[in-house]
Protein backbone atom coordinates (compact mmCIF):
# COMPACT_ATOMS: atom_id res chain seq x y z
CA UNK A 1 0.00 0.00 0.00
CA UNK A 2 1.65 3.23 -1.02
CA UNK A 3 2.70 5.64 1.73
CA UNK A 4 2.36 2.18 4.23
CA UNK A 5 5.93 1.44 3.40
CA UNK A 6 8.19 -0.73 6.03
CA UNK A 7 11.73 -0.77 6.27
CA UNK A 8 13.91 -3.06 8.74
CA UNK A 9 17.95 -1.31 8.98
CA UNK A 10 19.68 -4.27 10.67
CA UNK A 11 22.27 -6.97 11.25
CA UNK A 12 22.59 -10.30 10.27
CA UNK A 13 23.96 -11.90 13.38
CA UNK A 14 21.92 -9.40 15.83
CA UNK A 15 19.15 -11.32 17.93
CA UNK A 16 17.25 -7.86 18.60
CA UNK A 17 16.77 -7.56 14.64
CA UNK A 18 16.17 -11.25 14.57
CA UNK A 19 12.74 -10.63 16.98
CA UNK A 20 11.56 -7.93 14.68
CA UNK A 21 12.18 -10.11 11.16
CA UNK A 22 10.14 -13.31 12.90
CA UNK A 23 7.20 -10.71 14.41
CA UNK A 24 6.99 -9.43 10.51
CA UNK A 25 6.78 -12.84 9.24
CA UNK A 26 3.98 -13.89 11.40
CA UNK A 27 2.34 -10.73 10.74
CA UNK A 28 2.93 -10.99 6.86
CA UNK A 29 3.80 -7.45 6.60
CA UNK A 30 6.32 -6.73 3.64
CA UNK A 31 9.19 -4.79 4.23
CA UNK A 32 12.33 -3.54 2.61
CA UNK A 33 15.75 -4.91 4.80
CA UNK A 34 18.72 -2.72 4.93
CA UNK A 35 21.91 -4.41 5.93
CA UNK A 36 24.17 -2.59 8.28
CA UNK A 37 28.18 -2.75 8.54
CA UNK A 38 27.99 -1.77 12.33
CA UNK A 39 31.56 -0.99 12.10
CA UNK A 40 30.71 1.82 9.38
CA UNK A 41 27.28 3.34 10.48
CA UNK A 42 25.10 4.35 7.95
CA UNK A 43 23.65 8.21 7.91
CA UNK A 44 20.61 6.98 7.85
CA UNK A 45 20.83 5.26 11.02
CA UNK A 46 22.43 7.70 12.78
CA UNK A 47 19.97 9.86 11.93
CA UNK A 48 17.18 7.66 12.57
CA UNK A 49 18.21 6.04 15.74
CA UNK A 50 20.59 9.26 17.31
CA UNK A 51 20.02 8.47 20.55
CA UNK A 52 21.22 4.38 20.94
CA UNK A 53 22.66 4.26 17.30
CA UNK A 54 21.93 0.41 17.24
CA UNK A 55 20.10 -1.86 14.98
CA UNK A 56 17.16 -2.82 14.56
CA UNK A 57 15.48 0.71 13.51
CA UNK A 58 11.43 0.05 12.08
CA UNK A 59 10.68 3.05 9.82
CA UNK A 60 7.29 2.70 8.96
CA UNK A 61 5.40 5.66 7.13
CA UNK A 62 8.86 7.27 7.34
CA UNK A 63 8.72 7.40 11.08
CA UNK A 64 11.43 5.30 13.15
CA UNK A 65 11.44 3.31 15.95
CA UNK A 66 14.03 1.95 17.59
CA UNK A 67 14.54 -0.73 20.70
CA UNK A 68 13.54 -4.19 19.94
CA UNK A 69 10.23 -4.67 22.33
CA UNK A 70 9.09 -1.67 21.68
CA UNK A 71 9.41 -2.49 18.11
CA UNK A 72 7.69 -5.88 18.91
CA UNK A 73 4.78 -3.63 20.74
CA UNK A 74 4.12 -1.46 17.73
CA UNK A 75 4.33 -3.91 15.18
CA UNK A 76 1.28 -5.55 17.10
CA UNK A 77 -0.73 -2.79 17.88
CA UNK A 78 -0.41 -1.25 14.39
CA UNK A 79 -0.91 -4.46 12.63
CA UNK A 80 -4.54 -6.81 14.17
CA UNK A 81 -3.64 -9.92 12.60
CA UNK A 82 -2.27 -12.77 14.41
CA UNK A 83 -2.20 -10.85 17.96
CA UNK A 84 1.39 -11.39 19.59
CA UNK A 85 0.69 -10.19 23.36
CA UNK A 86 -2.25 -12.06 24.68
CA UNK A 87 -6.01 -10.30 25.27
CA UNK A 88 -5.90 -10.46 29.30
CA UNK A 89 -4.22 -7.54 30.56
CA UNK A 90 -2.53 -9.64 33.48
CA UNK A 91 -1.31 -11.99 30.81
CA UNK A 92 0.00 -9.57 29.07
CA UNK A 93 2.07 -7.69 31.92
CA UNK A 94 3.23 -11.25 32.54
CA UNK A 95 4.65 -11.74 28.83
CA UNK A 96 6.24 -7.67 29.03
CA UNK A 97 7.58 -9.86 32.47
CA UNK A 98 9.51 -12.72 30.89
CA UNK A 99 10.83 -10.80 27.63
CA UNK A 100 12.59 -7.90 29.77
CA UNK A 101 13.72 -10.45 32.24
CA UNK A 102 15.51 -12.34 29.55
CA UNK A 103 17.29 -8.69 28.27
CA UNK A 104 18.08 -7.63 31.82
CA UNK A 105 18.78 -11.29 34.11
CA UNK A 106 18.77 -13.99 31.40
CA UNK A 107 21.55 -12.45 28.72
CA UNK A 108 23.95 -10.96 30.90
CA UNK A 109 24.14 -14.34 33.16
CA UNK A 110 24.68 -15.91 29.58
CA UNK A 111 27.66 -13.85 28.20
CA UNK A 112 29.16 -13.64 31.45
CA UNK A 113 28.73 -17.32 31.82
CA UNK A 114 30.58 -18.38 28.09
CA UNK A 115 33.34 -14.92 28.03
CA UNK A 116 34.45 -15.71 31.97
CA UNK A 117 37.05 -18.32 33.30
CA UNK A 118 37.40 -20.29 36.47
CA UNK A 119 35.82 -19.60 39.92
CA UNK A 120 33.57 -16.76 38.13
CA UNK A 121 32.70 -18.61 35.20
CA UNK A 122 31.38 -21.67 37.47
CA UNK A 123 29.69 -19.02 39.67
CA UNK A 124 27.83 -17.25 35.89
CA UNK A 125 26.70 -20.32 34.62
CA UNK A 126 25.10 -20.91 37.88
CA UNK A 127 23.54 -17.92 38.00
CA UNK A 128 22.32 -18.18 34.30
CA UNK A 129 21.31 -21.62 35.08
CA UNK A 130 18.87 -20.49 37.64
CA UNK A 131 17.67 -17.98 35.37
CA UNK A 132 16.56 -19.89 32.58
CA UNK A 133 15.31 -22.29 34.71
CA UNK A 134 12.54 -19.36 35.90
CA UNK A 135 11.30 -19.03 32.56
CA UNK A 136 9.60 -22.75 32.71
CA UNK A 137 7.11 -20.77 35.51
CA UNK A 138 5.87 -19.29 31.91
CA UNK A 139 5.42 -22.62 30.18
CA UNK A 140 3.27 -24.15 32.78
CA UNK A 141 0.99 -26.43 30.96
CA UNK A 142 1.86 -24.96 27.57
CA UNK A 143 3.57 -25.89 24.81
CA UNK A 144 4.33 -22.29 23.65
CA UNK A 145 4.62 -19.11 25.96
CA UNK A 146 2.04 -17.65 23.40
CA UNK A 147 -0.47 -20.97 24.49
CA UNK A 148 -1.01 -23.36 21.65
CA UNK A 149 0.74 -20.95 19.37
CA UNK A 150 3.77 -18.66 19.36
CA UNK A 151 3.47 -15.39 20.83
CA UNK A 152 4.96 -12.16 22.06
CA UNK A 153 7.34 -13.74 24.38
CA UNK A 154 8.36 -16.97 22.09
CA UNK A 155 9.02 -14.28 19.66
CA UNK A 156 11.18 -11.79 21.73
CA UNK A 157 13.17 -14.76 24.05
CA UNK A 158 13.92 -17.33 21.05
CA UNK A 159 16.87 -16.58 20.24
CA UNK A 160 18.33 -17.20 23.03
CA UNK A 161 18.41 -21.00 23.27
CA UNK A 162 19.70 -20.84 19.30
CA UNK A 163 22.72 -18.66 20.80
CA UNK A 164 23.17 -20.74 23.80
CA UNK A 165 23.65 -23.77 21.71
CA UNK A 166 26.17 -22.24 19.24
CA UNK A 167 28.54 -20.45 22.44
CA UNK A 168 28.48 -24.02 23.65
CA UNK A 169 30.33 -24.82 20.83
CA UNK A 170 32.51 -22.27 21.41
CA UNK A 171 32.75 -22.60 24.99
CA UNK A 172 32.59 -26.37 26.88
CA UNK A 173 29.67 -25.33 29.16
CA UNK A 174 26.24 -26.60 29.28
CA UNK A 175 23.51 -24.76 30.42
CA UNK A 176 19.64 -25.79 29.07
CA UNK A 177 20.00 -29.40 29.33
CA UNK A 178 16.45 -31.73 28.64
CA UNK A 179 17.04 -33.16 32.57
CA UNK A 180 17.04 -30.11 34.48
CA UNK A 181 15.05 -27.78 31.73
CA UNK A 182 12.54 -30.15 30.33
CA UNK A 183 10.07 -27.76 29.81
CA UNK A 184 12.18 -24.72 27.85
CA UNK A 185 14.14 -27.39 26.30
CA UNK A 186 11.02 -29.04 24.50
CA UNK A 187 9.78 -25.82 24.13
CA UNK A 188 13.10 -24.61 22.19
CA UNK A 189 12.93 -27.47 19.83
CA UNK A 190 9.38 -26.89 19.07
CA UNK A 191 10.01 -23.05 18.05
CA UNK A 192 12.90 -23.86 16.08
CA UNK A 193 10.85 -26.40 13.69
CA UNK A 194 8.26 -24.05 12.72
CA UNK A 195 8.65 -23.01 9.34
CA UNK A 196 8.84 -19.02 9.33
CA UNK A 197 10.72 -19.20 12.68
CA UNK A 198 13.80 -21.32 11.02
CA UNK A 199 14.54 -19.80 7.69
CA UNK A 200 14.61 -16.89 9.26
CA UNK A 201 17.85 -18.01 11.49
CA UNK A 202 21.44 -17.07 10.84
CA UNK A 203 23.29 -19.82 9.96
CA UNK A 204 25.16 -21.62 11.94
CA UNK A 205 28.08 -21.53 9.96
CA UNK A 206 28.55 -18.11 9.87
CA UNK A 207 26.91 -17.46 13.64
CA UNK A 208 29.87 -19.91 14.99
CA UNK A 209 32.57 -18.19 14.29
CA UNK A 210 31.20 -14.28 14.83
CA UNK A 211 29.74 -15.77 18.60
CA UNK A 212 33.40 -17.09 18.79
CA UNK A 213 34.93 -13.39 17.80
CA UNK A 214 31.89 -11.63 20.19
CA UNK A 215 33.06 -14.30 23.18
CA UNK A 216 36.84 -13.70 22.80
CA UNK A 217 36.65 -9.79 22.70
CA UNK B 1 -23.36 -3.56 55.84
CA UNK B 2 -22.48 -7.08 55.00
CA UNK B 3 -18.76 -6.91 56.16
CA UNK B 4 -20.90 -6.12 59.64
CA UNK B 5 -22.74 -8.81 59.36
CA UNK B 6 -19.49 -11.39 57.98
CA UNK B 7 -17.86 -10.08 60.74
CA UNK B 8 -20.48 -11.20 63.63
CA UNK B 9 -21.12 -14.47 61.87
CA UNK B 10 -17.74 -14.78 61.60
CA UNK B 11 -17.56 -14.32 65.16
CA UNK B 12 -19.82 -16.66 65.89
CA UNK B 13 -18.41 -19.35 63.49
CA UNK B 14 -14.93 -18.63 65.56
CA UNK B 15 -15.92 -19.17 69.07
CA UNK B 16 -17.97 -22.38 67.90
CA UNK B 17 -15.20 -23.45 65.75
CA UNK B 18 -15.49 -27.52 66.51
CA UNK B 19 -18.89 -27.45 65.63
CA UNK B 20 -18.28 -24.97 62.33
CA UNK B 21 -15.05 -27.84 61.54
CA UNK B 22 -17.98 -30.36 61.60
CA UNK B 23 -20.29 -28.21 58.82
CA UNK B 24 -17.93 -27.66 56.37
CA UNK B 25 -15.74 -28.89 53.90
CA UNK B 26 -16.56 -30.98 50.39
CA UNK B 27 -18.29 -27.11 50.04
CA UNK B 28 -17.78 -24.92 47.09
CA UNK B 29 -13.80 -23.47 47.52
CA UNK B 30 -14.69 -19.96 48.88
CA UNK B 31 -12.61 -17.78 45.98
CA UNK B 32 -9.97 -20.34 46.52
CA UNK B 33 -9.28 -17.96 50.63
CA UNK B 34 -7.98 -19.28 52.80
CA UNK B 35 -8.92 -18.80 56.74
CA UNK B 36 -5.46 -16.88 57.29
CA UNK B 37 -6.60 -14.59 55.21
CA UNK B 38 -10.28 -14.72 56.28
CA UNK B 39 -9.24 -13.96 59.72
CA UNK B 40 -6.92 -11.47 59.32
CA UNK B 41 -8.77 -9.30 56.37
CA UNK B 42 -12.45 -9.39 58.58
CA UNK B 43 -12.37 -10.84 61.80
CA UNK B 44 -8.62 -9.93 62.92
CA UNK B 45 -8.31 -13.02 64.77
CA UNK B 46 -5.89 -16.36 63.95
CA UNK B 47 -8.10 -19.28 63.21
CA UNK B 48 -6.01 -22.15 64.19
CA UNK B 49 -7.77 -24.80 62.50
CA UNK B 50 -7.01 -27.06 59.53
CA UNK B 51 -8.59 -25.22 56.10
CA UNK B 52 -12.30 -25.05 56.39
CA UNK B 53 -14.08 -23.54 53.34
CA UNK B 54 -17.53 -22.10 54.52
CA UNK B 55 -20.71 -21.62 52.66
CA UNK B 56 -22.10 -18.44 54.20
CA UNK B 57 -24.01 -16.12 52.00
CA UNK B 58 -22.38 -12.30 54.02
CA UNK B 59 -18.91 -14.04 54.55
CA UNK B 60 -18.83 -15.27 50.77
CA UNK B 61 -19.55 -11.75 49.56
CA UNK B 62 -17.36 -9.76 52.09
CA UNK B 63 -14.70 -12.26 51.13
CA UNK B 64 -15.42 -11.34 47.47
CA UNK B 65 -14.99 -7.53 48.08
CA UNK B 66 -11.76 -8.27 50.34
CA UNK B 67 -11.04 -10.73 47.35
CA UNK B 68 -11.19 -7.78 44.89
CA UNK B 69 -9.11 -5.45 47.09
CA UNK B 70 -6.14 -3.83 44.91
CA UNK B 71 -2.61 -3.73 47.33
CA UNK B 72 0.39 -1.57 46.46
CA UNK B 73 3.67 -3.13 48.04
CA UNK B 74 6.35 -0.13 48.01
CA UNK B 75 8.75 1.95 49.88
CA UNK B 76 8.32 5.58 50.26
CA UNK B 77 11.38 6.90 48.85
CA UNK B 78 11.10 4.73 45.50
CA UNK B 79 10.08 6.53 42.59
CA UNK B 80 9.45 3.39 41.17
CA UNK B 81 6.92 2.88 43.86
CA UNK B 82 5.60 6.85 43.13
CA UNK B 83 4.64 5.72 38.99
CA UNK B 84 2.64 2.80 40.69
CA UNK B 85 0.38 5.01 42.69
CA UNK B 86 0.41 7.80 40.53
CA UNK B 87 -1.32 5.68 37.81
CA UNK B 88 -3.84 4.37 40.38
CA UNK B 89 -4.64 7.71 41.50
CA UNK B 90 -5.28 9.09 37.96
CA UNK B 91 -7.71 5.74 37.56
CA UNK B 92 -9.30 6.67 40.92
CA UNK B 93 -8.46 3.18 42.32
CA UNK B 94 -8.79 2.43 45.64
CA UNK B 95 -5.51 0.66 47.59
CA UNK B 96 -4.23 -0.58 50.42
CA UNK B 97 -0.76 0.91 50.73
CA UNK B 98 1.64 -1.20 52.04
CA UNK B 99 4.95 0.38 53.60
CA UNK B 100 7.55 -2.59 52.74
CA UNK B 101 10.08 -2.79 55.87
CA UNK B 102 13.09 -4.38 54.09
CA UNK B 103 15.50 -5.64 56.83
CA UNK B 104 14.34 -8.27 56.12
CA UNK B 105 12.30 -8.24 52.80
CA UNK B 106 9.21 -9.62 53.84
CA UNK B 107 7.72 -12.72 53.23
CA UNK B 108 5.26 -10.97 50.75
CA UNK B 109 7.68 -9.43 48.80
CA UNK B 110 9.63 -12.56 48.40
CA UNK B 111 6.37 -14.40 47.45
CA UNK B 112 4.98 -12.21 45.19
CA UNK B 113 8.15 -10.63 43.37
CA UNK B 114 10.92 -13.53 43.83
CA UNK B 115 12.88 -12.96 40.72
CA UNK B 116 14.32 -10.09 41.75
CA UNK B 117 12.53 -9.23 45.20
CA UNK B 118 12.27 -5.57 44.88
CA UNK B 119 9.43 -2.49 45.35
CA UNK B 120 6.64 -1.84 43.89
CA UNK B 121 4.15 -5.26 43.68
CA UNK B 122 1.11 -4.40 42.59
CA UNK B 123 -1.20 -7.29 43.72
CA UNK B 124 -4.39 -7.29 42.28
CA UNK B 125 -7.29 -10.15 43.54
CA UNK B 126 -3.99 -11.89 44.59
CA UNK B 127 -2.08 -11.60 41.43
CA UNK B 128 1.27 -9.82 41.50
CA UNK B 129 2.43 -7.58 39.13
CA UNK B 130 6.41 -6.60 39.37
CA UNK B 131 8.11 -3.76 37.60
CA UNK B 132 6.93 -0.39 37.55
CA UNK B 133 6.25 0.62 33.77
CA UNK B 134 4.82 -2.67 33.67
CA UNK B 135 2.55 -2.02 36.30
CA UNK B 136 1.36 1.30 34.60
CA UNK B 137 0.49 -0.20 31.88
CA UNK B 138 -1.42 -3.03 33.48
CA UNK B 139 -3.62 -0.38 35.26
CA UNK B 140 -4.06 1.66 31.99
CA UNK B 141 -5.28 -1.84 30.74
CA UNK B 142 -7.78 -3.14 33.79
CA UNK B 143 -9.10 0.28 34.60
CA UNK B 144 -9.78 1.21 30.85
CA UNK B 145 -13.06 3.56 31.66
CA UNK B 146 -10.50 5.95 33.72
CA UNK B 147 -8.59 8.11 31.95
CA UNK B 148 -5.98 7.16 29.78
CA UNK B 149 -2.53 6.78 30.72
CA UNK B 150 -0.60 5.60 27.09
CA UNK B 151 -1.15 7.33 24.03
CA UNK B 152 -3.74 6.25 22.00
CA UNK B 153 -1.88 5.96 18.52
CA UNK B 154 0.67 3.17 18.22
CA UNK B 155 3.50 5.28 17.36
CA UNK B 156 3.12 7.72 20.12
CA UNK B 157 2.64 5.01 22.62
CA UNK B 158 6.04 3.36 21.02
CA UNK B 159 8.07 7.22 21.72
CA UNK B 160 6.45 7.11 25.28
CA UNK B 161 7.75 3.67 25.78
CA UNK B 162 11.01 4.60 24.22
CA UNK B 163 11.63 7.04 26.49
CA UNK B 164 10.49 5.49 29.65
CA UNK B 165 12.69 3.06 28.70
CA UNK B 166 15.86 5.52 28.26
CA UNK B 167 15.34 7.27 31.67
CA UNK B 168 15.06 3.84 33.21
CA UNK B 169 18.25 2.12 31.21
CA UNK B 170 19.99 5.00 30.89
CA UNK B 171 19.54 8.61 32.36
CA UNK B 172 18.32 7.37 36.05
CA UNK B 173 21.45 5.03 36.33
CA UNK B 174 23.58 8.17 35.29
CA UNK B 175 22.13 10.83 37.73
CA UNK B 176 22.37 7.78 40.82
CA UNK B 177 25.71 7.28 40.58
CA UNK B 178 26.72 11.12 40.33
CA UNK B 179 26.02 10.88 44.25
CA UNK B 180 28.75 7.95 44.67
CA UNK B 181 31.17 9.63 41.84
CA UNK B 182 34.57 9.50 42.69
CA UNK B 183 36.24 12.63 42.44
CA UNK B 184 35.35 15.71 41.22
CA UNK B 185 36.35 14.93 37.60
CA UNK B 186 33.93 11.92 37.24
CA UNK B 187 31.33 14.09 39.01
CA UNK B 188 31.46 16.76 36.69
CA UNK B 189 31.42 14.46 33.77
CA UNK B 190 28.16 12.45 35.01
CA UNK B 191 26.80 15.65 35.80
CA UNK B 192 27.31 16.68 32.31
CA UNK B 193 25.69 13.39 30.89
CA UNK B 194 22.36 14.18 32.90
CA UNK B 195 22.15 17.19 31.61
CA UNK B 196 22.67 16.14 27.82
CA UNK B 197 19.76 13.55 28.97
CA UNK B 198 17.39 17.00 29.76
CA UNK B 199 18.10 18.05 26.50
CA UNK B 200 16.57 15.01 24.84
CA UNK B 201 13.76 15.07 27.25
CA UNK B 202 13.40 18.69 26.46
CA UNK B 203 12.85 18.06 22.83
CA UNK B 204 10.50 15.33 23.42
CA UNK B 205 8.40 17.15 25.52
CA UNK B 206 8.34 19.67 23.05
CA UNK B 207 7.72 16.99 20.18
CA UNK B 208 4.99 14.78 22.37
CA UNK B 209 3.12 17.87 23.86
CA UNK B 210 2.23 19.55 20.96
CA UNK B 211 1.84 22.41 22.87
CA UNK B 212 0.28 21.39 25.62
CA UNK B 213 0.88 21.05 29.70
CA UNK B 214 2.17 17.51 29.15
CA UNK B 215 4.21 14.98 27.49
CA UNK B 216 0.67 13.37 27.17
CA UNK B 217 -1.00 16.68 26.12
CA UNK B 218 -3.94 17.88 28.56
CA UNK B 219 -3.19 15.43 30.71
CA UNK B 220 -0.31 13.57 32.64
CA UNK B 221 0.51 10.15 30.63
CA UNK B 222 2.78 7.60 30.73
CA UNK B 223 5.75 9.31 29.89
CA UNK B 224 4.98 12.24 32.39
CA UNK B 225 4.68 9.34 34.99
CA UNK B 226 8.06 7.47 33.98
CA UNK B 227 10.28 10.64 34.32
CA UNK B 228 8.09 12.90 36.93
CA UNK B 229 8.85 10.17 39.68
CA UNK B 230 12.18 11.24 39.47
CA UNK B 231 12.31 14.56 39.99
CA UNK B 232 12.35 14.25 44.38
CA UNK B 233 15.65 12.74 43.11
CA UNK B 234 16.66 15.02 40.38
CA UNK B 235 16.28 17.67 43.42
CA UNK B 236 18.29 15.67 46.03
CA UNK B 237 21.06 15.23 43.57
CA UNK B 238 21.16 19.17 42.79
CA UNK B 239 20.79 20.18 46.45
CA UNK B 240 23.99 17.54 47.72
CA UNK B 241 25.65 18.85 44.33
CA UNK B 242 24.87 22.54 44.04
CA UNK B 243 24.48 22.07 40.56
CA UNK B 244 20.72 23.12 38.68
CA UNK B 245 20.02 20.42 36.39
CA UNK B 246 16.69 21.12 35.32
CA UNK B 247 17.08 24.99 34.57
CA UNK B 248 15.65 27.88 33.05
CA UNK B 249 17.91 28.62 30.44
CA UNK B 250 18.87 24.84 28.94
CA UNK B 251 15.51 23.23 29.72
CA UNK B 252 12.80 25.79 30.09
CA UNK B 253 10.07 23.49 29.18
CA UNK B 254 10.85 20.68 31.57
CA UNK B 255 11.41 23.52 34.39
CA UNK B 256 7.62 25.01 33.81
CA UNK B 257 6.09 20.76 33.04
CA UNK B 258 7.92 19.90 36.48
CA UNK B 259 5.71 22.55 38.54
CA UNK B 260 2.58 21.67 36.82
CA UNK B 261 3.57 18.07 36.92
CA UNK B 262 4.27 18.15 41.41
CA UNK B 263 1.56 20.37 41.44
CA UNK B 264 -1.40 17.84 39.77
CA UNK B 265 -3.77 15.88 42.14
CA UNK B 266 -3.35 12.63 40.77
CA UNK B 267 0.60 13.34 42.21
CA UNK B 268 0.94 16.12 44.69
CA UNK B 269 0.21 13.25 47.82
CA UNK B 270 2.54 10.79 46.44
CA UNK B 271 5.44 13.02 46.07
CA UNK B 272 8.09 12.82 48.82
CA UNK B 273 9.13 16.10 50.10
CA UNK B 274 12.86 16.89 48.77
CA UNK B 275 13.73 17.16 52.44
CA UNK B 276 12.81 14.21 53.92
CA UNK B 277 14.27 12.67 50.52
CA UNK B 278 17.69 14.45 50.96
CA UNK B 279 18.01 13.28 55.25
CA UNK B 280 17.51 9.71 53.63
CA UNK B 281 20.01 9.74 50.70
CA UNK B 282 23.04 11.06 53.48
CA UNK B 283 21.64 8.28 55.74
CA UNK B 284 22.59 5.76 52.97
CA UNK B 285 25.73 7.55 51.91
CA UNK B 286 26.92 7.15 55.76
CA UNK B 287 25.95 3.17 55.21
CA UNK B 288 27.39 2.82 52.30
CA UNK B 289 30.35 4.83 53.61
CA UNK B 290 30.94 2.89 57.07
CA UNK B 291 29.99 -0.55 55.14
CA UNK B 292 33.32 -0.14 52.22
CA UNK B 293 36.20 -1.59 53.37
CA UNK B 294 39.13 1.10 53.41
Amino acid sequence: MEGDSVKLLGFWGSPAVLRVKWALAVKGIEYQYVEEDLSNKSDMLLKYNPVYKKVPVLVHQGKPLAESLLILEYIDETWKQNPLLPHSPYERAQARFWSKFVDDKCMPTVVAAFSKVGEEQQKAAEEARENLKRLEVGLEGKRFFGGDNIGFVDIAIGWLPYWIGIAEEVVAINLIDAESMPKLNSWFHAFIDIPIIKELLPPRHKLLPHTKAFLQA
Amino acid sequence: MSMYIAKSRLSYIHTNIHRTQEIVCSQIQLFNMTPKILSKDICGRSWNTARCYILDPFVSLACRKTKSEVKLLGAWPSPFVMRARIALNIKSVSYEFLEETFQPKSPLLLDSNPVYKKVPVLINQDKPICESLIIVQYVDDVWSSGPSILPSEPYDRAIARFWATYLDDKWYPTLRSVRGAKGEDDRKKLITEVGEGLTLLEDALNKTSRGKDFFGGDQIGYLDIAFGCFLGWLRVTESLTGVKLLDQVKTPCLVKWAERFCAHGAVKDVMPQTEKLVEFAKMLMAKMAASTPN
